[in-house]
């Protein structure tokens, strides 16, 4: 039993009430359950031979998905690579004393913040179109990896900022102290200890570039993960329910692996004594990061 | 300059984001903070159907959700969501199912974090004063939850407007849409682009600006 500071260990009333609830609950789950369940068996979604193919065979795994989810890693994998250096040149440029460093990179992040991700792949795509001469699956990979890079390094600036912002003012004053440049006091104090503070963030965006990879799929024909669903029906009877669901569950089993470790090791640093124990919240979707300060020790916390 | 603008309905495919955000806003706003209460609450089978719902819709892509809802929901099971319409209104509110059922998962946790921040005070206070739970939640945590999370909120409703351009995969021509019909008629590519990024900001912006101001004007002083 959880206790919670939100309602009261429950007495007997209340423990029958909480069945009470849990049965009518219940009941409109079980409700909804059959619903889902008699409209797929009336569209024969849940026949066998629909379903038949991903257990029995190799080869929807072969011919469809694993070049999908190959795709689909591929492209996050190098817009993180690329990313992740480019966020902190503008996060550390957005920091800086200099006006005219402080400007641009301030501009840059918040204009690519402000524009959606599929937008900036449209316009990829079209200029690599019309600029270069790339064959076309790799333009695709590339426009995708490009509007994905544009939007996620104006997060990671935002996170490399935030982390950096962390740190108590006593380590750039005791950098200065002894006599460190404002470079120096960057790469051997600052950096090396937000680095930690940023982490969890930073696994938590990787979630939001695998998301967004679908997006490639979905408008521009990128032959990703999602963009399997359409042949694979096709060719095996119009599983579109079947084919959705093996999909959702490796997009899910990927993700959850990720925010499962991105949450362990927020816990992991901030009960770490080597760091402040600062760390910058998990941006969950859209840039949402929060700095937060070491919790409070009090005993037994009890909040929800 | 801008001729390339004629015939176009520019304003129209606007117009639509700002429906599709609109209505999801509040559809997510409204099961966001049912789930949060949830989760919170003191029936354990609601506070793991609260958990799993959260943990299943943050890790499967918009995209997927979306796509889903036309290929899925409406091709195959017929589900159209109210009687009527052509096949562009049914996508919309599919679309608009879609983008609620998605982003209410971000709002129950923004607001989650909000009841953290209330002191346990309060609602120790409370429940002295013999209020039960539901009272507690209405009356002493949510107010001060929701004046806390103004902020987080208004991220969230920025990402959802942006996030309005993925109905464009089931072809609601909302702003996405239009621009990549135009791009491909049109040889004006960053003319385009610069119109749609100004749009956007033009929605985003204001939204940031203007709930920032909010949440400190209604930020409980502690």
């Amino acid at each position: 039993m959880t206790t919670s500071v939100l309602f009261d260990a429950q007495g007997p009333r209340a423990k029958q009430r909480n069945i009470l609830y849990t049965v009518v609950f219940v009941a409109a789950l079980a409700a909804a359950a059959w619903w889902v369940f008699s409209s797929l068996a009336e569209k024969h979604q849940l026949d066998w031979v629909k379903w038949e193919p991903f257990f029995t065979s190799p080869q929807p795994w072969e011919t469809y998905i694993w070049p999908g989810l190959q795709n689909t890693l591929k492209a996050a994998f190098f817009a993180l690579l690329i990313a992740l250096p480019l966020g902190a040149l503008f996060g550390i440029g957005r920091l800086s004393d200099h006006r005219w460093m402080r400007m641009p990179s301030g501009v840059v992040v918040e204009f690519f913040r402000a524009i959606p991700v599929l937008i900036l792949m449209i316009t990829a795509n079209a200029a690599y179109a019309e600029f270069t001469n790339l064959a076309t699956e790799d333009r695709l990979l590339y426009a995708v990896v490009t509007g994905l890079v544009l939007y996620n390094a104006s997060v990671l600036a935002e996170i490399v900022r935030a982390g950096i912002l962390s740190l108590p003012r006593g380590q750039t004053d005791a950098a200065k102290a002894i006599g460190m440049r404002k470079g120096q006091t960057m790469r051997y104090v600052l950096l090396p200890q937000s680095v930690t503070a940023m982490l969890p963030a930073i696994v938590s965006q990787i979630v939001v570039i695998v998301k967004d990879t679908a997006l490639g799929g979905a408008v521009l024909t990128f032959p990703e993960l999602l963009a399997s669903v359409r042949p694979m029906s096709a060719n095996y009877g119009a599983n579109t329910i079947a084919c959705f669901t093996i999909i959702a569950l490796i997009y899910m089993a990927l993700n959850f692996a990720l925010t499962s470790f991105a949450s362990w090791l927020e816990g992991r640093l901030r009960r770490g004594k080597k760091s402040t124990g600062a760390v910058v919240g998990a941006a969950p979707d859209g840039g949402l990061e929060i700095v937060e300060a070491p919790p409070v020790k009090t005993g037994g916390t009890d909040k929800v | 300059m801008f001729d390339f603008l004629e015939g176009y309905d520019l304003l129209g495919a606007f117009w639509v984001t700002v429906k599709l955000t609109v209505y999801s806003a509040l559809g997510s706003l409204i099961w966001g903070t049912l789930l949060a209460g949830m989760r919170v609450g003191p029936v354990p089978l609601m506070r793991g159907f609260g958990t799993a719902y959260v943990n299943i819709i943050r890790n499967i892509p918009l995209t997927v959700i979306i796509v889903f809802a036309s290929l899925g929901l409406f091709q195959t099971l017929q589900v159209k969501l109210g009687g009527g319409g052509d096949f562009e209104v049914i996508n919309f509110r599919l679309a608009v199912l879609a983008l609620a059922l998605y982003t209410a998962a971000f709002v129950c946790e923004a607001l989650r974090s909000g009841i953290n921040t209330v002191p346990a005070g309060q609602a120790e206070a409370a429940r002295a004063l013999g209020l039960s739970f539901t009272q507690v939640l209405r009356l002493v945590i949510l107010p001060q939850a929701f004046r806390a999370v103004v902020n987080p909120l208004a991220n969230v409703l920025i990402a959802l407007t942006k996030n309005t351009t993925v109905a464009a995969a089931i072809g609601v021509v909302e702003a996405a849409y239009l621009m990549k019909d135009m791009i491909e008629a049109e040889a004006q590519l960053i003319l385009i682009s610069a119109v749609f990024a100004f749009g956007f900001i033009c929605l985003t912006l204001p939204t940031g600006l203007l709930l920032g101001w909010v949440s400190k004007k209604v930020a409980v002083k502690r």
